[in-house]
């Protein structure tokens, strides 16, 4: 067991700052709505410290709050593609040329409307992202990158071309989850064609979670800060494992 | 202004120079072409509006039914509006309703030059007497009330408008000057503006005629609440730039996003196809007292800000030129730069603090637009904060003319209200507690901020040079500007170029060429004032 809670200056004193708007105009009264809510919320003690009108029907509010909730963090289980570290890019070309023996193919786009490069662009690009090499980069990756606004239908086709082991999606806008309709498309479509199962699809994007991800019908997610290492040694560890285990 | 960098005069002369030279071979080609934009924008100054069930809207219909003809639209696609107006003898408003039902424009037989001369003079007469009117009422309620210096402008994206006008009321009444609508994701994709009142988008709202209205109508109302006149901006960005600019000038937009190269690196749009689209989308903003924003600060989202500074400052240069052969003066070009470099370089702020110092000088009666740091905001929003009061600084130690305020969430979502009022306090702050620092300063000789400015210049310099060796074209898709590549005949929209024939026809166009007296081919610096 090891019970946490927030920290201000004493451990486990719970303390949480906190700022939101509520839709109603600024006075005593709205302070009071505004402390009473945040103790709703469960929070044992709460400051109202600032309070402001945006408009004449809303009013911003910072406050503090103490929190009594603790968490038990040996329990808790991190939300990562994969345990292992990565391999770097000369580590993953020797493990393609030794345990897979062949180019791994490798297709990926920012799908649907969205119009983002910059993140697919770190990933797979030559140049790659903070001194980490995009795929490109790899002697023993073939990397194509279709760009942005390419459509699902784009996509997919021309990994079933490449005969790609794995198609790499990124989204970015996620307003009105519009990446969530995106990306299950297509999966949708990757079962309607019945191919699911020959690629290792990887999503991505500063809001792509790995759980997302895998709720969606992914195999895996990679978020912020995430590099060409993580996608690349995450790709050829499980062709590697799905060569040598074949699914029926 | 008070110059205090030293720029060499020279320099900026050679760089107008080679501006003038690098754009004159698109001009001419822009001239000798038309798009179905660009006659779907002259259709709806003539007045052509509304659409069909399937939410076609009829400047499209006409568009599509002409071209199936076998001379398509090479002569433009006013002849056969008015032609069918004449017949029937319909107001706009009633064809529109008969075309929208399904009426065949093709079936009407030519009438007399005279009779369509006539007709396209009274209703030129029609948009002019209503552009005049919206510029009259923005000068005068320009004049009644006063606004921030610079001005503070701020974005809603909530992609409903009934919303968006929630948010951009409560960021009127913090202290915004100026209001952008951020259209919704796909919009600059689709080769048509929707019709009506819209609350679903992405990323933003769809731009759209009732839209604007609604919005106008807002911004009027709260404005006169606070004796302050509010400016609208949108984007003719995309597929329908001048189409968009042409329903700004209606409902009396204030501002236009209008970049000359920006949808053939950002969208994919193609090169031949953009220019032809922001020539005559930025004589309707000229006409209709459009301030132009155009759109530098995105490369610097797509390359390095301190390595491509002079990209930046060669746009401007061919932006400002492509304007004035499309007649806008210079009070009207909100050329854009970005404060965009990493945070983590040493002296970051000086170097940001020349670049912003020297397109100050170069442009000197110009509303420069200057864009907050994006690239490097983070989910760090404390630090965001910082670096945006840095921003604030730059802009108002520089004397900028459009201030885009920057968010603090940038990195995480579309504003909310309260980002909003906390971006307006933190510039207020700022700009408040150093109102008259512009004046105070000077720079020191050999130091940091000269030597920054003069390597920018000469680096530009040496740069348009390279393009007026291998043309526009080619530079564009050799990738030199944002490290974007696009091949002239990639991209989308390609299809909708169209080469005029012996007989084009576009009484509009010529009507706004003389008012703005331009003539062909000109790279001249006419304009109305
Ligand atoms: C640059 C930028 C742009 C540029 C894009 C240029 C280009 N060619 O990419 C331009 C100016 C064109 C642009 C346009 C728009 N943008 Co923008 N943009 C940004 C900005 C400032 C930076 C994004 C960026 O480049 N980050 C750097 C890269 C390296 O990070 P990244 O994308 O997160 O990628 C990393 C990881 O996520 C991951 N990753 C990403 N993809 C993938 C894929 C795979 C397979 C893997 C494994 C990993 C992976 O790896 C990368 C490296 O670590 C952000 C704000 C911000 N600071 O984040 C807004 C932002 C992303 N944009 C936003 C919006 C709304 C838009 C517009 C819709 C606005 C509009 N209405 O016009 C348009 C989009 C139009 C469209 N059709 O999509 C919003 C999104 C809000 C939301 N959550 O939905 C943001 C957050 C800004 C904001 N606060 O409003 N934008």
């Amino acid at each position: 067991m090891n019970l946490i809670r927030p920290y201000g200056d004493t451990l486990n004193d719970g303390k949480v700052q906190l700022s939101f708007t509520l839709p109603i105009p600024d006075g005593a009264r709205a302070l009071e709505a505004a402390r009473e809510l945040v103790l709703k919320w469960g929070f044992k003690e709460c400051e109202i410290v600032h309070s402001a009108p945006l408009s004449a029907g809303f009013t911003f509010f910072v406050a503090y709050a103490q929190t009594e909730i603790t968490i038990d963090f040996d329990t808790v289980v991190a939300d990562e593609a994969s345990k292992e570290a990565p391999m770097t890019m000369d580590e993953t070309d020797d493990f393609i040329r030794q345990q897979i023996g062949r180019k791994v193919i490798i297709v990926g786009a920012c799908t649907g409307s969205d119009a983002h490069t910059v993140g697919i662009d770190a990933i797979m690009n030559m140049k790659g992202y903070n001194h980490h090499f995009g795929l490109e980069r790899y002697r023993e990756i073939q990397a194509y990158n279709l760009g942005a606004q390419v459509p699902n239908e784009k996509l997919i086709a021309k990994a079933r071309e490449l005969n790609a082991d794995a198609i790499l999606v990124s989204q970015v806008v996620t307003q009105k989850d519009i990446h969530l309709h995106n990306m299950t498309e297509f999966i949708e479509l990757l079962e309607a064609e019945g191919v699911r199962d020959k690629f290792i699809c990887v999503a991505g994007g500063p809001r792509i979670s790995n759980k997302l991800a895998i709720e969606l019908g992914f195999d895996v997610g990679f978020g912020r800060g995430s590099y060409a290492d993580d996608v690349a040694s995450y790709i050829v560890r499980t062709l590697k494992e799905r060569l040598d285990h074949p699914r029926i | 202004m008070r110059k205090k960098l030293g720029l060499s005069q020279d320099k900026i002369d050679e760089a107008r120079a080679l501006s003038k030279q690098i754009c004159t071979p698109v001009l001419e080609f822009i001239d000798r072409h038309s798009s179905v934009t660009v006659e779907r924008a002259t259709l709806r100054l003539a007045g052509a509006d509304l659409a069909n069930e399937d939410g076609v809207p009829v400047p499209n219909l006409v568009v599509q039914q002409l071209a199936s003809t076998p001379d398509g639209l090479e002569g433009g696609a006013l002849r056969p509006y008015l032609t069918a107006m004449v017949k029937t003898g319909l107001t706009p408003e009633a064809l529109n309703q008969k075309i929208a039902d399904g009426l065949k424009l093709t079936e009407f037989s030519p009438i007399p030059d005279r009779d369509l001369e006539l007709k396209a003079g009274q209703l030129i007469d029609r948009a002019e007497a209503r552009i005049q009117k919206n510029r009259a009422f923005r000068k005068e309620k320009q004049a009644e009330g006063k606004n921030h210096d610079p001005l503070l402008y701020l974005i809603v994206a909530t992609g409903n408008i009934y919303e968006d006008v929630k948010q951009a009321t409560a960021a009127a009444e913090q202290g915004a000057d100026v209001i952008a609508v951020i259209r919704t994701t796909a919009q600059s994709l689709l080769d048509y503006v929707p019709y009506g009142a819209t609350t679903e988008g992405f990323g933003g709202t769809y731009a759209t005629q009732e839209n604007f209205r609604i919005m106008r109508a807002a911004l009027d109302e709260v404005g006169e609440k606070l004796h302050r006149y509010i400016q609208l901006t949108n984007y003719a960005s995309g597929l329908c730039m001048p189409e968009i600019a042409a329903m700004g000038a209606l409902e009396r937009l204030d501002m236009m996003l209008n970049d000359s190269m920006y949808g053939i690196l950002f969208r994919d749009i193609n090169m031949y196809r953009t220019f032809v689209d922001q020539k005559f989308s930025r004589m309707i903003d000229a006409w209709a007292g459009i301030t132009i924003n155009t759109g530098e600060d995105n490369y610097l989202t797509t390359s390095d800000a301190y390595e491509k500074a002079y990209t930046v400052l060669a746009s401007q240069f061919l932006n400002e030129r492509f304007a004035f052969a499309a007649g806008l003066p210079e009070h009207l070009m909100g050329l854009g730069h970005a404060f965009e470099m990493d945070p983590s370089i040493t002296n970051g702020f000086l170097f940001e603090l020349a670049q912003a110092q020297m397109a100050r000088e170069i442009f000197p009666n110009h509303p420069l637009k200057y864009m907050p740091p994006t690239k490097f905001m983070s989910g760090d929003i404390f630090k965001g904060l910082a670096m945006n009061s840095l921003f604030c600084f730059v802009s108002k130690a520089t004397g900028q003319g459009i201030h885009l305020l920057g968010m603090l969430t940038e990195a995480i979502h579309t504003p909310f209200m309260m980002d909003r009022y906390l971006a307006v306090e933190n510039a207020q702050y700022v700009m408040n507690a150093m109102a008259g620092f512009e004046d105070e300063v000077e720079f020191k000789e050999g130091g940091i901020v000269k030597t920054r400015a003069a390597e920018v210049l000469d680096r530009t310099l040496a740069f348009l040079r390279e393009i007026a060796q291998k043309g526009l074209f080619e530079s564009i898709a050799q990738g030199d500007f944002a490290d974007v590549k696009r091949p002239k005949d990639g991209g989308k929209g390609l299809e909708g170029l169209i080469a005029k024939g012996d007989h084009y026809w576009n009484p509009f166009e010529s009507h706004l060429k003389r008012v703005l007296h331009l003539s062909d081919g000109s790279a001249n610096e006419g304009g109305l004032q």
